[in-house]
């Protein structure tokens, strides 16, 4: 298997961006990671989007194509593929790049993901969110995307005594870290006392402990190691994991931890070498403050039960044990299903190049990537390497 | 009217009188039916089994930002219910303050109005669950 | 006759307004209310409850008393003036939810309140010509009555099945009878969300008339004397009409009030009569008799001579019975009660 880096990222500032239209997003972020790997547009390959949902949300299927021909490739006929794993299709996309150059079909691939959210109602938007469930045996019975992670929270709680202090504390994190991000949906800082005291999504959940409802595309230029020696700072992708599980919480044998995260990081962690405690920066999912939580005990980097008891702590704060989330996270950076995957890479390239500004974890040598599909049936986990 | 009915229409056994199957190699039950075992697999054998509907909260939340077609209903409470015979399935938890709710609380099953086609569409019907009188 | 009733079972929403709750919203003196009436409160269906639901529940407590699989019952009836469809029936939906399609016939009848009774005697009559074993007739409402509308004090929700057959009967049906005119007292136009009424005509040509004469008929048929007959359950629209022809035809009140539910649940309709039977069959032991007289607007009204055997014993009390649904309860404003009503439209 050969090697795969990445070497160019661009992103659109993620938010309600009413002026820009789905085929705009993706434009620019492509623009941005052309521009940022330096290379020539005649240079790629091969063309990979994570989309969510287009066809309930701009009523547009056939992205793939749509976004090649916007992007100025449709004269090169490159071949361009849609991918859709729920908000980890970005992350899926990444997988599908990452295994042309490493199988040695292309050199050069274009990753990406794009999600238009504001073309509807918010309402309708919740209701697209909640199809990333079971649609049949649970959206059917009114549970909404917010209240299957707030299941979880409830048995979290019962099972280790986790706080709602805990769980606010980070989103009071993320939006701390996604004001020092000038990509982030939300710039600004929250208290406690704010996220407690707002109003209730789904209990245990609250409003600020959800993730922003955001427009954005993000993208990265991948490439061989071959290629890879042309460019200014290549970022290994030295390890990538993606699993699947059972699409419906009532069908898993616990609703505390996803076995998707265990069994895609062990698989990243077995390809790269690289052992939980060696990880200094990771952009995990956080859609709501409990899967932060979950997640960060699942990806190994605390005990099961503990991750609130560390957050508590300030462990996954900038110069904590861990940084999580230094974008702001889903919760502040914001959550554009399509591109979150992508966005979460191009987080930890800047981190682990040292371009990550006021946000910057001192010396980051090894970075991950932690992106959900639903209330956890996909996950795709990726382990990114500064090269010595 | 804008939904096909067959989607619905389908589920009705499982859905009125809560119709899961079994995989008669393992003895594994499963909520909603299963064609395939996924433990067995294609060793597995597959049959029909009613279920009781009594079982206990495994974990719940209360919704306040309700799905579409639920606005009226807030707030409500979603719950996975742990049944007696071994599978979760989630439901609502119907006829009772939301903070009367707790883990490990006994639950019946109920027959109710689930959403609807709008007004003159298809009414869908199925099961929620309610409080049980606790066992002494 | 062979056929008789082998078991029984009622459901009543858990939600109650009182008569004073609603006539505070109207500017009426609440006492004046509850006195004309007599009654207190009446049963309101939850948000996600129709007669669909409610016939269900009826249904399911009727099973769980006896064992009868399901797949023998071979009709299900389901009287209602507030079916959820105008086309397509209440009593598949009962057949599937309970088990016993697909290997049954299905109906279901509209007689204003008379439609559960109705369905009783068209389950007698199967069972007794032997082309079915068993036969369920549901009576079950979410009635309706306008804002404002007197009749928004009493029109309620509740349902009760009455499971018909040939064996283990709990009461055998000595003999039914019907007496059935043309008047128009109370009716609901097609399309059409409220009933209405013909005001005070709906008593003495209507209620009473029918009432008195199938329970006289009856009575005279069988050659027995109120004096004989231990319990006696009508229509109940509210608590004063029932009590009233009771005393008309003589029977005292430790006859009558056993079987008088409305005044703590409101008119439950096609369910009205069925809950208080079900009421008296709580309460009552082997070799008592009842006489049960429903009446539906329109008009008519169902007689039925009971005698209750030793089996009652064994199955009331496995489900639950009118006291318990009596004690299980939640009172609405009436802010609440229109919101649940579905009377506050939605863009």
């Amino acid at each position: 298997m050969r090697k795969v880096y990445v070497v160019g990222v661009g992103m659109t500032k993620f938010g309600e961006l009413w002026e820009r239209s789905f085929r705009d997003l993706f434009v620019e972020a492509g623009i941005r990671a052309i521009e940022d790997a330096g290379v020539d547009g005649k240079e790629i390959e091969a063309l990979y989007i994570g989309n969510m949902s287009a066809g309930l949300l701009v009523k547009q299927e056939h992205v793939a194509s749509l976004i090649a021909d916007h992007s100025g490739l449709a004269s090169l006929h490159i071949p361009a593929t849609r991918v859709e794993g729920g908000d980890a299709s970005g992350a899926l996309a990444l997988v599908q790049g990452f295994s042309s150059i490493a199988s040695g079909m292309y050199d050069v691939v274009v990753v990406g993901g794009v999600e238009k959210m504001s073309d509807v109602m918010a309402e309708k938007a919740s209701e697209v969110l909640a199809t990333t469930l079971d649609q049949e045996w649970e959206a059917f019975f009114g549970m909404t995307y917010a209240s299957a992670y707030a299941l979880m929270a409830k048995r979290h709680m019962h099972e280790f005594g986790t706080t709602e202090e805990q769980m606010a504390l980070v989103s009071v994190k993320n939006h701390s870290n996604g004001s020092k991000n000038p990509m982030a949906h939300f710039r600004f800082e929250v208290s406690l006392e704010k996220v407690l005291s707002s109003p209730i999504v789904s209990y245990p959940i609250k409003l600020l402990e959800s993730h922003a409802v955001s427009d954005g595309a993000s993208a990265l230029v991948l490439c061989s190691e071959k290629k890879a020696k042309e460019f200014e700072s290549p970022v290994e992708i030295s390890g990538i994991g993606q699993a699947s599980d059972y699409i419906a919480l009532h069908d898993r044998d616990n609703i505390v931890s996803m076995a998707s995260t265990i069994e895609a990081s062990k698989r990243a962690y077995e390809m790269s070498g690289v052992k939980p405690e060696e990880v200094d920066v990771a952009e995990v999912h956080d859609c709501f403050t409990i899967s932060e939580i979950i997640a960060i005990e699942d990806l190994g980097f605390f005990k099961k039960g503990k991750g609130g008891q560390a957050t508590e702590d300030g462990d996954t704060e900038i110069g904590g044990k861990v940084a999580i989330n230094t974008s702001g996270g889903l919760k502040a950076r914001g959550h554009a299903p399509g591109a979150t995957g992508i966005a979460q890479v191009c987080e930890i390239v800047l981190q682990l190049r040292g371009e990550a500004e006021k946000r910057q974890v001192d010396n980051a040598e090894i970075g991950l990537t932690h992106n959900l599909g639903g209330s956890g049936g996909t996950c795709v986990v990726s382990i990114l390497r500064r090269r010595r | 009217m804008t939904e096909g009915v067959a989607r619905f229409w389908r589920e009705i056994p499982h859905r009125y009188r809560l119709l899961g199957s079994k995989c008669d190699s393992c003895g594994r039950v499963f909520f909603p039916p299963r064609v395939l075992c996924p433990e067995c697999r294609r060793k597995g054998n597959i049959s029909r089994v009613a279920l009781s509907g009594k079982g206990k909260i495994y974990s719940y939340t209360i919704v306040k930002d309700g799905a579409n077609g639920f606005e009226r209903q807030v707030p409500y409470v979603i719950a996975l219910i742990k049944l007696e015979e071994g599978p979760l399935v989630a439901g609502q938890i119907v006829d009772c303050s939301p903070d009367e709710v707790e883990v490990g609380k006994p639950v019946e099953l109920v027959f109710r109005r689930v959403s609807e086609d709008g007004e003159e569409g298809i009414i869908y019907y199925g099961y929620k669950f309610r409080l049980a009188e606790e066992e002494n | 006759m062979k056929a008789g009733i082998v078991s029984y079972g009622i459901y009543i929403p858990m939600y109650r307004i009182t008569a004073r709750e609603i006539a505070k919203i109207w500017g009426k003196d609440p006492k004046e209310i509850e006195n004309g009436l007599l009654i207190k409160e009446k049963s309101v269906p939850g948000i996600d409850e129709d007669t669909v639901t409610i016939s269900v529940e009826a249904a399911r407590n009727c099973i769980k008393r006896v064992r009868v699989d399901p797949s023998e019952i071979g009709a299900i009836f389901v009287g209602s003036e507030s079916h959820p469809y105008a086309v397509k029936p209440t009593a598949t939906i009962v057949g599937e939810a309970i088990g016993a399609t697909p290997e049954m016939t299905a109906a279901d009848y509209e007689f204003a309140c008379k439609a559960g009774t109705a369905g009783i005697q068209t389950s007698l009559g199967l069972v007794n010509s032997g082309m079915i074993k068993y036969g369920l007739a549901i009576g079950a409402d979410t009635a309706q009555g306008a804002p404002g509308d007197p009749l928004e004090y009493s029109a309620s929700a509740g349902g009760a099945a009455f499971l018909i057959g040939s064996k283990d009967k709990i009461a055998e049906v000595l003999d039914t009878y019907s007496f059935t005119t043309d008047t128009p007292d109370f009716w609901r136009r097609e399309g059409k969300a409220y009933p209405r009424h013909a005001g005070r005509f709906t008593g003495a040509p209507a209620y009473f008339k029918h009432i008195i004469s199938a329970s006289r008929g009856i009575m005279e048929r069988n050659s027995i004397e109120p004096k004989e007959i231990d319990y006696v359950v009508f229509h109940q629209p509210n608590g004063k009409f029932p009590m009233r022809a009771a005393k008309l035809l003589g029977f005292e009140k430790e006859q009558y009030l056993p079987g008088i539910v409305v005044t703590q649940i409101g008119n439950t309709y096609s369910a009205s009569s069925l809950i208080g039977l079900s009421a008296v069959l709580d309460v009552c032991n082997g070799g008592e008799k009842v006489l049960l007289t429903s009446f539906g607007s329109g008009a008519g009204s169902d007689s039925f001579l009971l005698e209750v055997t030793d089996k009652i014993v064994e199955i009331k009390d496995k489900a639950p019975k009118f006291s318990e649904f009596i004690r299980r309860k939640k009172y609405l404003s009436y802010g609440e009660y229109l919101k649940l009503s579905g009377k506050i439209k939605l863009s």
